[in-house]
Order: C-alpha cells, then structure tokens, then sequence
C-alpha cells in the first residue's frame, strides 16, 4: 500500500476522501527518475506526460508501453516517485519551467490551475464522447460547463465488515449510524476492536461523510457558504463524538485506514477502507467479508460513498509548446483506447473505469463485492467540491476535532468555519 | 637616520587601493564571492521577495498583480489557527529550551569529570544529532508512542498492569510526552558538545582557587562554572528558542494524518506550510506574511534575550566598578 500517496490524496481535497483516487497496492519503493517511452516513427512532435507513482507493480511499465504504442508523436513518461505529487505539480506549474505537457491531477485540475489559466478547456477534445463517462465523475472535473481534465480511472472508499463475526452477534450490515454503533459495541473485544477509521479516531477520512450522511451538502449550490449548518448535523457531529468516546471505535491500529492491514489481521470487525484494498482483503477472508457505504447519520440522512479520480489535464503552455499534439495524445489514451482504459484499471488492483460500458469487462467489479462497490458509486457517490478549498478544508477539519476531541460545542465550533468558508469562497469567486 | 630624510611612500592609485596589498582584497573578494552570491541568490532575495508578496495577493502565483496591503497580515492575525500555533509554540518553548538546556548542561558536566571512555560516551550522546527529524519521528510514531497494543511503550504498560495510552491521537495532552522526548533525543548532544566547549575554556586555576576558598562542589558550579558559561548559555539557549520556533519535522511526520493535520499542537511553521504550500491553495501572500511575522517575533525574542544578558553584565560590572563616590571617600580615608 501506497502510504504517502494515500496522504497525499487526502491533502489535495482537504480531508481525506480524496483519498478515493486511482489505486494502489504496496509501494514498492522503487524509485525510479522516469523514463523514457521509446520514440516512435509515426510522429515528429514530442509530448512530456506526468504520472505520480502508483504503488501497485507494473503500473509504470504499462503506462510506458502506453505511450511507445502512440503514433503521431513521441511522448516521454515521467515517472514522479515520493509523497508530494500534488505539490510538485503545483509548483511546476507556477514557476512554469519544466512544465509536463499532459499530466494527472487529483479531481482533475484544482480551482487555482483553471483560474490561473496553468491547463486548457478540454470539452472540445471529449466532443461526443462526454456521454461515455461517469456523470458525477466528470461533473468534478467541469467548471461553468467547460471539462478540464479527461477522467482515468475511479477509486472509491467503502465500509468492509466481516460477516462471520457480525452474524456471530446475530446482527446484519449496518444502514444507519446507530446501527453501526451497536454492532461495533457488540463484537469489540480485548483484541478486536468494532469499528476502524484511521489512528485519527476517524476525523480525517470521515470528516465529509459527516455532512453527507446526516443529508447535506458541502457548499450550497452557488458557491456562497457552506451548506450544512443544521442541527440534523450538529447531532451526527455530536452522535461521532460519543462514538468516539465508547470505546468501541478503534483508535489506534498497526497501519492507517487506508491499507487494509488492520482488517486483514484481525485488529478490527469493521473497517472504512479503500475499494484498492478489496484484492487483499479477499484473499484472507474469501466469501468471509461484505461491502456497505457509510451508514446515514439521523433521521435526514443518506448513506454515502466518496469517490474520487484523477483526470488527465493539457497544461497551456507545457514544454513542448503544442497545445494541439498533447489534446490529442490525452483524448487518444482517455477517450479512445478503451482496451488500454481497462487495462489500467483492473490490471493493477481494483479500479472502476471511467467510462461505465467498461465496466462489465473488469474482472474484478463484474461479481460479488466488487460490483456491490461499483454500483454504490452510481447509488450513494460524492466527490467534494472543487469550490471545496485547502483552506475551508483545514478549518472544517479543526472544528471537527476539536468537537470530537476536545469536546467543543459544534455549533460554536463550526460557526468559526462558516465565516472562514464566506471570506473564501467570496475570494475564488472574484 | 631622522624622520626627516625618509622618503614619502609614492601615492597609490584608485585600482591599487581597492586591489590591496599583494591584492590581498582580491584574493578576499575571490574566495568569499561563491558563498555571498549563493547567500544572496538563495536566502537574501528569497526573504524579501517573501517580505515583498505579503502585500499582494500571491495565490499560485510568484509575480503578483493584485496589491491587499496588510490584509494578508490581518487574515492571518484574526485566524485562530495561527494565533493558537502561537500558543503551541510558547508551550513548546517553555518545554523544551529549559529542559534541553539542563540535560546538556548536566550531560557535559558529567562527561567533562569522566576520567575513562569520555570520548565513546561523547560520541554515544552525539550520535542522534546524525539522524534525520523524519526518521525519528516514524520510530517514534510507529515504535515507540503506536497507540496500538503492540506499541513499544504501551506493551511495557500492559506488563505492569497499565492499560493502552493513545499517544498521539489528541485525547489528552500525551502527545507532548512523544514531541518533547523526540527533540530532545535528537538535540541533547549537540547541545551537550557546545558545553563542553565552554568548559573547556574555564581556566583551572579557577577551580584550584575556588577550591582553596573550600567552596563544594555546589557552590563552585554555581560561583565559579555558570558564571563562565554564560556567553555559550546564551548562544545555547538562543540557539533552543529559534530552534523551538522552527519546529516542523517531528511534528508534521508524527501528527498529520491521511493528508490532514490537527489543530492541536500545531506549531506556526506547519500552519504556515500549509497555507503556502501543503494544500492545493498555495497563498504565497498569506506564507509570506506569517513568514515576516515569524521573523520579527524570533528578532525580538533575540533581542530581548541579548538585552538581558549583557544587562546581567552590566549590573555585575556596575557592582564591581568603583563609583566615584567610592574614590572620594578612598582619597579622603587615605
């Protein structure tokens, strides 16, 4: 598993459900300085391409085979190894030397990269194909109606239980907060805990899921102020704080929420994890573990998956100086090769491609969890929003724990984010 | 032979004043220039342009166009987050100078009477110094201070019939326990090495005298080596403050989790980092003001403790200083 990248992920969208984005298995560490596609003898031009390392083996060759098989132009891979991906790209980007001509980017391009003009309009370049991919996927990479990144695969968090141990307690999958409770109360024991979110208590990768479980959105729909200052959420606030403090949450595991470890070894029944875990986990427990979205908190609430996906974006002005040969490299991998599409999303771990008719030829979501996850995307998913700022994001995140840790009452505490996401959002939308 | 007869020295030019003698002032400007325009290339221009985008507002940018004034300055002042990474930074200082300070001191001490193996035992307390921030704060976190039951210190505690303490999940203040002791592993003997050096400055004929006055080893620590350490001690303990200032490492790779970071414990640098660079935002302009910020509060830090040293100086030389007073009342005694 892919530490760093995990956090990463997590850091670009503020909290961690960004975290959902393409997948990946053990860092295998190698690292590497990039390399270089073979040039091809159908093109003259030259495109500079930009991956971060994905943990899973086998990712990086196949993206180099990727581009060798381009015709029109010889295209290099650049292969970014470590944590800071996102943060090397936006610096990249700002200095504006070196600059990758196409590259992947969480959520696609961030709010900063379109209003600073760093990527290009992209709709043109999706023309008729725009129906093929996953609306609210592509919706996160649309601002004003104009696409500036191509998704390429989605990823997804989910809820893994095992049902041995849950029937054990003859109780059946949780749908609601309170049921998730009881059953985590029920099958805690001195070894196992009931319930895992991260060695935070939760607070990072749940933060969001928060406002959607108990029925709310981030930002109310123009974008003037956050959109969950309701009391429904104040007591899903309130409700995770005593969770928190039951003891039936577990708080500390031998890794994070997102490497499937805890779960796998038996430290927890229940565990909020990534859909890039599902290969792991079914290869201990078998038929012994089931797939459910986050249950919804109150008596507004909905249940909730957050998924991510990292969208292939042009930058304006990239190295090679050829807006042109890099739309069409982009759309020719992303839009038309839907055998290589497949390929990278269930070659390497468990992805759901982006455009949905793919779907049924992935091994790996076509039955049993796998197609339980994949379907709840359609049904329960939700990406945060672009209008969704570091800033907001950090705020939002402090307010959370200081009312789950440090008991702070959740009105007063979120009052100080509303104010902080006001003064924001009134900014980005100059 | 007179002065008189001795022949004025023929004036120098302009190039051979500015060349020196035997062009020392060449040979001066050519070995010092590498190292003065890396410092200028790379941490003088870097401050002001810093100093420069706090007055604009620099998002994603490094040429800005849009002049805020001292709004970045006041966002930041008015923003609880920063002001409580202030507060964290005092109660970490008030930690760790003092502590550091007094572990090193008594580290050397020790050492410096250590009669066989001083130079192992030296190496040994040094050797942390070597390792990186980063690195120790994963054996910390991952080791040491896990939450889990499978934690270093949290097994001890299970074997005497303790319960698990999670270190560092922000319930309860434990986290302090796994910062305060990280830093001080990794700084005490450094810390320790600049002691030395103090004391091997201390004259030994101090301490023969002081022995001679049959002071003990109490009072000639207190009368004759604190004393005489003074000047280090202050560079020592000057060295702790901005260091404490400059806290960064152990904290971010011990407390940040999934891409987040807490608000407690939050020292002003990582809540700068993440305003500048650590999100997607990159506010270049709302950095640059915490930057300058920062500085001037190390500046005054500095200057405050420089003033009171050299006042504790002033007042011992005053003490020991005659007053005129005291020489008329000499002279009409005499």
């Amino acid at each position: 598993m892919n530490v760093s990248r995990r956090r990463l992920l997590s850091a670009s969208a503020g909290l961690a459900t960004a975290a959902v984005l393409t997948a990946c298995g053990s860092n295998t560490g190698g690292v590497s300085t990039g390399s270089k596609s073979s040039s091809t003898s159908g093109g003259s031009g030259k495109i500079v391409q930009w991956y971060h390392e994905y943990g899973e083996k086998g990712v990086q060759e196949a993206v180099n085979r990727y581009a060798k098989d381009y015709k029109d132009a010889s295209v290099t891979v650049k292969w970014n190894p470590g944590t800071d991906y996102m943060k090397l790209l936006g610096t990249t980007l700002l200095s504006g030397s070196g600059v990758p001509d196409v590259f992947e980017s969480e959520y696609g391009a961030t709010l900063d990269m379109i209003q600073k003009g760093q990527v290009v309009n992209l709709t043109d370049t999706i023309g008729d194909a725009k129906s093929t991919f996953s609306q609210p996927v592509l919706d996160r990479m649309t601002l004003d109606g104009k696409i500036y990144a191509i998704p390429q695969v989605v990823d997804m968090q989910l809820l893994y239980y095992r049902k041995s141990v849950l029937e054990k307690a003859k109780l059946s999958a949780p749908t609601t907060f309170e049921q998730l409770v009881e059953a985590a109360k029920a099958v805690k024991t001195n070894d196992m805990g009931g319930f895992f979110a991260g060695n935070d208590g939760g607070v990072g990768v749940l933060g969001n899921l928060l406002i959607w479980a108990s029925g709310f959105d981030q930002l109310n729909d123009d974008h003037t102020d956050v959109a969950f200052m309701e009391q429904p959420f104040f007591d899903a606030v309130s409700a995770y704080r005593d969770f928190h403090q039951s003891g039936a949450l577990l708080t500390a595991a031998s890794k994070d929420w997102f490497d499937p470890a805890p779960f796998v070894n038996g430290e927890t029944a229940m565990q909020w994890g990534g859909l890039w875990s599902l290969r792991d986990i079914a290869k201990k427990w078998q038929d012994d573990f089931g797939v459910i979205a986050f249950p919804a908190i109150g008596a507004s609430g909905k249940q909730a998956v957050p998924f991510g996906a990292y969208g292939s974006c042009v930058a304006a002005k990239g190295t090679s100086n050829d807006v042109e040969a890099a739309r069409k490299f982009a759309k020719w991998l992303w839009v038309d090769q839907t055998d290589k599409q497949v390929d990278f999303a269930n070659s390497f771990g468990t992805h759901i491609p982006s455009q949905p008719d793919l779907t049924e030829k992935c091994s790996q979501i076509n039955s049993g969890p796998g197609k339980d996850a994949a379907k709840m995307v359609d049904k329960y998913g939700k990406a945060p929003s672009l209008f969704w700022t570091s800033k907001i994001s950090d705020a939002y995140s402090a307010a959370l724990t200081n009312v789950v840790k440090k008991g702070e009452d959740p009105k007063s505490a979120f009052a100080g984010v509303q104010s902080t996401a006001k003064a924001e959002l009134k900014r980005v939308n100059k | 032979m007179s002065s008189s007869t001795l022949s004025k020295p023929p004036p120098r030019s302009f190039w051979q004043r500015v060349r020196g003698r035997q062009g020392r002032n060449l040979w001066f400007a050519l070995f010092v220039a590498p190292f003065l325009i890396g410092l200028l290339i790379f941490v003088c221009i870097p401050i002001i342009w810093s100093a420069y985008l706090s007055f604009f507002d620099a998002r994603a940018t490094l040429s800005p166009t849009t002049f805020v004034g001292f709004a970045n300055y006041q966002n930041l002042l008015t923003d609880p987050l920063f002001r409580k990474s202030m507060l964290v930074f005092i109660v970490f200082a008030v930690f760790i100078v003092p502590l550091t300070y007094v572990c090193s001191l008594a580290l050397a001490l020790a050492l410096n009477n250590v009669g066989t193996l001083r130079a192992f035992f030296r190496s040994s307390f040094f050797i942390p110094t070597a390792c990186s921030y980063v690195v120790a704060a994963m054996v910390w976190r991952l080791s040491f201070f896990n939450g889990a039951r499978f934690g270093l210190v949290n097994s001890l505690l299970r074997k005497v019939g303790g319960s698990n303490i999670d270190w560092l999940s922000g319930v309860g203040y434990w986290y302090w326990i796994a910062l305060v002791s990280l830093r001080l592993w990794l700084q005490v003997g450094y810390y320790m090495i600049l002691l030395i050096a103090g004391l091997n400055r201390i004259p030994t004929d101090t301490y023969e005298a002081a022995a001679i006055d049959g002071a003990g080893r109490w009072a000639t620590l207190r009368h004759v080596t604190l004393p005489q350490l003074r000047a280090v001690s202050a560079a020592v303990l000057m060295l702790l403050l901005i260091g404490a200032f400059q806290a960064f490492d152990e904290f971010y790779n011990l407390l940040s989790s999934s891409g987040t970071y807490p608000p407690y414990a939050r020292p002003p640098l990582v809540h700068l980092y993440l305003i500048s660079v650590g999100g997607a935002d990159q506010d270049l302009g709302m950095g640059g003001a915490g930057t300058v910020i920062v500085t001037g509060i190390i500046v005054l830090f500095g200057l405050a403790q420089n003033w009171l040293v050299t006042g504790q100086e002033r007042r011992e030389k005053k003490a020991i200083t005659p007053t005129a007073q005291d020489r008329r009342e000499e002279v009409s005694h005499g």
